[in-house]
């Protein structure tokens, strides 16, 4: 092989990794209705429950925001951090250790793909939860909220990595692991009400959850009636604690994924499946 | 150690131990190397050859840096494979059979893509080469095909593909003919000659339990069982050590197990037997021809009639019951899979 230098070879791997999730994805048409149907679904029982006890209007438009955003979450969550899981079992996991390039370059790749795919589901969770129930949205500042939906999105994708590479260890672990983790964090980072009801301790933990500070500070910054006693704390506050979790999550990942995989070398976990 | 050898191991040993509550059940270690030293030439096609457990993988995970050996060292293209993981894998490339890598809403052209950008090929000139190799497998007309429709034999083609796609300085290729059909294993076997016959500079070490497939391939082979390797020479010295012995093939109806008849007897030098419905098969490997009446007789004595005796040309299969002591088909019994 002629030789390539490495920053080519890490974008190539960035974009080769990517595409599956890009182009891919779109083809198993199922997904409009697991992704956005059911999402809806759950969205539209919240919705019910707010119309029933007569909550301030501004809370459909949290719950429709909140059901956008878990779309993130669930991508995280199964196609971050179990997916080198299934990639060990179907063997795409020893050939992305022979080959060449970084593994971080892989995991960004997945990240990168996820996003794009996930955002056209979000995007439709929004448009049609908006039009089915009469959401009006008043965008406070663009700059801080483009910000805080990036910073959010690089964070939590950044704890996806991080996560990937401890569970390039467990075998059907992974699964359960997944599973444990999905309902009690749509609960604590406040998916369908505002995170501040569940008190500041608790909200301050689950501050560890990018998702949590991102949905707080989208609402602030999309629904003013967030800016009065629901808020947890200012746009900006959440933004900067983001950008640190960020930088957090992508640094722990990368020492993570060389330290575990040199541990799934050793422990021969790298490519024994079924396991 | 200096480049000069592709691939060279001194006293490689790995040791997989059973998790805790699967240790209750069998033994605590599993010694799957055991002091395995060899060296490969560039350009050569080194075989590795063995029953099902015999190390042949675990030896391939360790050269391809997916596995740590337990103690002993290795180097491929010169590179320490513990010390420099990642300066091994700028030289390696590596296909195993029963593959079942990629992802199955690609289409087979979009997955080879994929994986070239692992090695960070420009698009158009993968592209042209993904064409080349796609026709030479026979699957130019499934370039567009989603991989979850091709069948076993195509999808391996594809792997296949996948790796030369890059031509490796060195290529790992692990039992690539695994549950392939006669004529598409004749396929890859052809590919692989034919590769390494334009590019005098690439070295493939090739595992495998085939041993025709080992004979007709490989420029030396490596006869491992039990993570030892027994035997280590080109395919025509190893068969040219056993020419002073008479080696025959007997087929015996009447008689389950000839083993009791033969068992003992200093005239016959080793001895491998194989089930079929209506008899057994018998190799026989004797220190002279005319040790052969007398072994009729005893398998005569034992009950047995004589369907059909064959006097064959030593075989690698020969070679391997020869070094082993046993029968290829009866270490594959009691084989598991490292």
């Amino acid at each position: 092989m002629r030789s390539r230098s490495a920053w080519t070879v890490f974008w190539r791997t960035v974009l080769g990794r990517a595409y599956p999730r890009i182009i891919g994805a779109q083809r198993e048409k199922s997904w409009v209705f697991f992704e956005i149907f059911l999402p809806l679904l759950q969205v539209t029982a919240y919705v019910y429950i707010y119309r029933a006890i007569e909550a301030p209007p501004e809370f459909i438009g949290f719950v429709v925001l909140g059901g956008a955003m878990s779309a993130y979450w669930l991508n995280v969550l199964w196609s971050m951090a179990s997916q080198l899981y299934w990639e060990k079992e179907t063997g795409n996991l020893e050939l992305y250790i022979v080959a060449p390039t970084s593994r971080m370059a892989i995991l960004l790749g997945m990240a990168l793909g996820g996003m794009f795919a996930t955002t056209l589901r979000a995007i439709a969770v929004i448009t049609i939860g908006m039009l089915l129930f009469h959401v009006s949205m008043t965008v406070q500042n663009v700059p801080v909220l483009l910000g805080v939906f990036v910073t959010t999105l690089v964070a939590l994708y950044g704890l996806g990595m991080l996560l990937s590479s401890l569970f390039l260890l467990f075998g059907r672990e992974a699964w359960h692991l997944s599973n444990l983790l999905q309902e009690p964090v749509s609960l604590v980072s406040g998916f369908y009400f505002p995170v501040r009801a569940l008190g500041q301790v608790v909200a301050a933990a689950a501050s560890i959850l990018p998702i949590t500070l991102g949905l707080d500070a989208m609402r602030q910054l999309l629904f003013p009636a967030m800016l009065g006693d629901l808020r947890f704390l200012s746009p900006e506050v959440e933004l900067g604690i983001l950008a640190g979790l960020a930088v957090l999550f992508l640094i722990l990942a990368r020492r993570a994924l060389g330290y575990f995989e040199a541990l799934a070398r050793r422990e021969g976990r790298l490519s024994i499946r079924g396991q | 150690m200096s480049d000069s050898y592709a691939i060279h191991t001194e006293d490689l040993r790995r040791v997989f131990r059973a998790k805790r509550r699967e240790a209750k059940k069998q033994k605590r270690e599993i010694v799957a190397l055991d002091g395995v030293s060899f060296s490969v030439g560039r350009g050569e096609l080194f075989g590795v050859l063995g029953p099902n457990g015999a190390g042949k993988t675990t030896t391939i995970k360790i050269l391809a840096t997916l596995l740590s050996p337990t103690s002993g060292r290795a180097w491929v293209a010169g590179v320490d494979v513990a010390a420099d993981p990642k300066g091994v894998r700028r030289h390696i490339g590596m296909v195993s059979g029963g593959e079942t890598s990629g992802y199955g809403l690609l289409t087979i052209e979009e997955n080879l893509w994929m994986f070239s950008q692992f090695y960070g090929m420009d698009t158009r000139a993968a592209k042209a080469r993904i064409k080349e190799l796609l026709a030479v497998v026979g699957l130019s007309d499934r370039s567009r095909t989603k991989i979850y429709h091709l069948s076993t034999g195509m999808r391996q083609k594809m792997n296949f593909v996948r790796g030369f796609l890059t031509d490796p300085e060195i290529l790992f290729l692990d039992e690539p003919t695994l549950g392939l059909d006669v004529q598409t294993a004749r396929t890859l076997r052809a590919f692989v000659s034919n590769w390494l016959a334009e590019r005098r500079d690439r070295t493939i070490l090739l595992t495998t339990h085939a041993m025709h497939e080992a004979d007709e391939l490989c420029g030396r082979v490596a006869i491992i069982d039990k993570g030892r390797i027994l035997a280590c020479d080109a395919p025509a010295v190893l068969k040219r050590g056993l020419q002073s012995e008479a080696i025959f093939r007997l087929r015996i109806a009447d008689l389950a197990d000839a083993h009791t008849a033969v068992a003992g007897r200093v005239d016959v030098s080793r001895f491998a037997q194989t089930a079929h419905d209506e008899h057994i098969e018998v190799d026989l490997i004797l220190t002279s021809d005319g040790a052969l009446p007398d072994v009729l007789a005893s398998l005569q004595s034992a009950g047995g009639r004589l369907l059909s005796l064959e006097k064959r040309e030593p075989t690698l299969e020969d070679v391997f019951l020869h070094v082993v002591g046993h029968g290829f088909e009866d270490a594959q019994r009691e084989g598991g899979g490292a």
